[in-house]
């Protein structure tokens, strides 16, 4: 997998410099019982973060997921590739339960992320989505300032003093490598910003709740080559600190910037695995046939 | 074929221009008469264009007058603004489609009212209950009863105009405040109504030259006497209220006392154009394009 880390040059190593809730281990605030999950406890790569199990969705009557099991790594960039309709995205927005607001839209199975059952009714969703950042298809920042559109979340959440916050917003723009381009204007409008740069920005608004989980609905979809290519540089580096989950339609992107790959058709999950050998030695002659361009 | 178009496109221009001509040339036989004087119209604390008979002791001051109007209005912005905004919010955002169906055709039943109906609820109804409620601490005629009406009459227009900017606020901008963990009622105040913010202000602004310019209601129900004050328990002719009290006068064309109607129709010309202009400045500095 070749990778380039123009960006790594401009993300100076910052450690996130004030006690904040995400300073904690990510997954202790999302589990019940933060002793399960202890921060010192060496990190398993395949240590499962979200675990799919028997999992149906529908919209009204239509069936948009049958019965897929799938469980999600911690700490890799997993892409959900597959033709348009296949319930990639549909999947997606259920982990952060953002389907409760399609009214129609309701599911059966197990979704857990750690020890926290998503589905259920008692689930706290405003803390479950403060645990589970999303990035949309088209960039969506407030029409506020850029500023302002980091601050945003923080504001709702945490009770932090100017100066802390100014720190956080700074320190979220340069993990989502826009830093450098808003420095001079952190109270323009956002909305002034170009496509990527917005898109950078909607990062780095997810980022400054500190969630564990990033959802990415075909992120780059909107975007020209190049703010594509810095997305997903960006992504490649996020994965250290987050799990990424990422719908694409574009292949190349998905073996270009995923570790694992998960391919949907029809609402069924077909194959998945490391992104490698789904690409390159796909056990599916569908998968096979959609990787290779045949149809899709 | 086009040229007919074009006429009757310019003839709204026309008419505009026609209304103007006819303020400015009548209120100049106001302005020019040797009885008064800018300063007094725009200072002065005393209007007695229709109680005087003898033009020497009439008084030309516009303050009572304009008073009497901004009394009524800002009683009327104090209901239908807090109470049109929260039930948009309420239709846009949260309501179900079985509330939605009762709630708008009823807006749209209020919004039909004939003013003169409104007008004789304040007189016979809303004025009553005050007095009533107060111990008689209200005129039979006076400020707040029309300006509740004219409240009443306001609210169906902020409501619908400002639902339109709700709604034209993208669903993109609501996801993304739910992905961040905002509940609804967060969402509806930290995102959803800031990014609608110029349309619920150019919605305030309209209704603000609605209730200005609102002449039914307050000639029936705000009573006749125009006094400078900012009681609103007493009788308080407006602008219009006087317009339509000089009009229905004996008062004979080509007195000064009847061309102050012009002088204070001028005036309110210009509040209302203000606004408009306010509107419009107002949309295009809090515009976004979320294309």
């Amino acid at each position: 997998m070749t990778l380039h880390n123009n960006h790594s040059a401009t993300i100076p190593e910052h450690t996130r410099p004030i006690k904040l809730p995400s300073d904690m281990p990510q997954s202790a605030s999302v589990t019940s019982d933060p002793t399960s999950n202890p921060s010192n406890a060496p990190q398993l790569a395949d240590e499962t973060c979200i675990e799919i199990a028997n999992f149906n969705a529908w919209y009204g009557s239509f069936q948009a997921i049958d019965d897929l099991t799938l469980k999600i790594p911690r700490n890799q960039v997993t892409a959900f590739i597959g033709p348009s309709g296949c319930g990639k995205s549909t999947l997606l927005r259920w982990i952060n339960r953002m389907n409760d607001i399609v009214p129609t839209a309701h599911s059966k199975g197990t979704l857990r992320i750690h020890d926290l059952d998503v589905l259920s009714p008692s689930t706290d969703v405003v803390h479950l989505r403060r645990q589970v950042g999303m990035v949309f298809q088209k960039p969506n920042p407030f029409p506020k300032s850029i500023y302002e559109n980091v601050a945003f979340g923080p504001r709702l959440h945490l009770k932090l003093r100017r100066g802390e916050l100014d720190e956080l917003v700074e320190w979220s723009l340069r993990k989502a490598a826009v830093w450098d381009e808003v420095k001079d204007r952190l109270h323009a409008p956002a909305l002034g910003l170009s496509g990527g740069q917005q898109q950078r920005l909607c990062i780095a608004r997810a980022i400054a709740v500190g969630p564990e989980i990033l959802l990415m609905d075909e992120p780059c979809s909107a975007l020209d080559p190049a703010s594509t290519l810095a997305i997903e540089d960006l992504l490649y580096e996020l994965r250290e600190q987050y799990t990424i989950v990422m719908v694409t339609h574009n292949m190349q992107q998905a073996s270009r910037c995923s570790n694992r790959t998960a391919f949907f058709f029809e609402g069924r999950l077909v194959e998945s695995g490391p992104t490698d050998d789904v690409f390159t030695k796909p056990q599916q002659k569908r998968t096979d046939d959609y990787v290779r361009g045949r149809f899709g | 074929m086009v040229a007919v178009l074009a006429m009757c496109a310019l003839a709204t221009v026309g008419i505009t221009v026609g209304i103007i001509v006819m303020l400015v040339g009548q209120s100049w036989n106001f302005f020019n008469s040797e009885h008064v004087s800018f300063k007094e119209f725009f200072t002065g604390t005393e209007w007695t264009a229709l109680q005087s008979k003898n033009i020497d002791d009439a008084k030309f001051g516009i303050l009572p007058l304009l008073s009497g109007t901004f009394r009524v209005t800002a009683i009327a912005m104090l209901i239908a603004l807090p109470s049109g905004l929260i039930t948009a919010v309420y239709l846009s955002e949260f309501a179900s489609k079985k509330v939605r169906a009762v709630l708008k055709p009823t807006l749209e039943v209020i919004a039909g009212i004939p003013t003169v109906v409104l007008g004789y609820f304040a007189v016979l109804v809303i004025g009553p209950s005050l007095q009533w409620l107060t111990d008689g601490g209200f005129d039979a005629f006076n400020a707040t009863s029309a300006g509740i009406a004219v409240g009443i009459l306001c609210l169906p227009m902020v409501c619908s105009l400002s639902e339109d900017a709700l709604h034209a606020v993208p669903r993109a901008l609501r996801e993304g405040a739910y992905g961040l963990g905002c509940t609804p009622f967060e969402t509806s105040v930290k995102v959803v109504i800031p990014a609608a913010l110029s349309g619920i202000v150019s919605a305030f602004l309209l209704a603000f030259s609605r209730a200005v310019g609102e002449t039914m209601v307050v000639a029936l129900a705000a009573g006749t006497q125009a006094t400078y004050t900012m009681d609103p328990r007493t009788q308080s002719q407006t602008m219009t209220g006087f317009i339509v009290e000089m009009i229905k006068s004996e008062n004979e064309y080509g007195t000064v006392q009847y061309f102050s109607l012009y002088g204070v129709a001028i005036a309110l010309f210009v509040i209302t154009f203000g606004m408009t202009l306010i509107g419009q400045l107002v949309r295009r500095r809090y515009r976004e394009s979320y294309s």
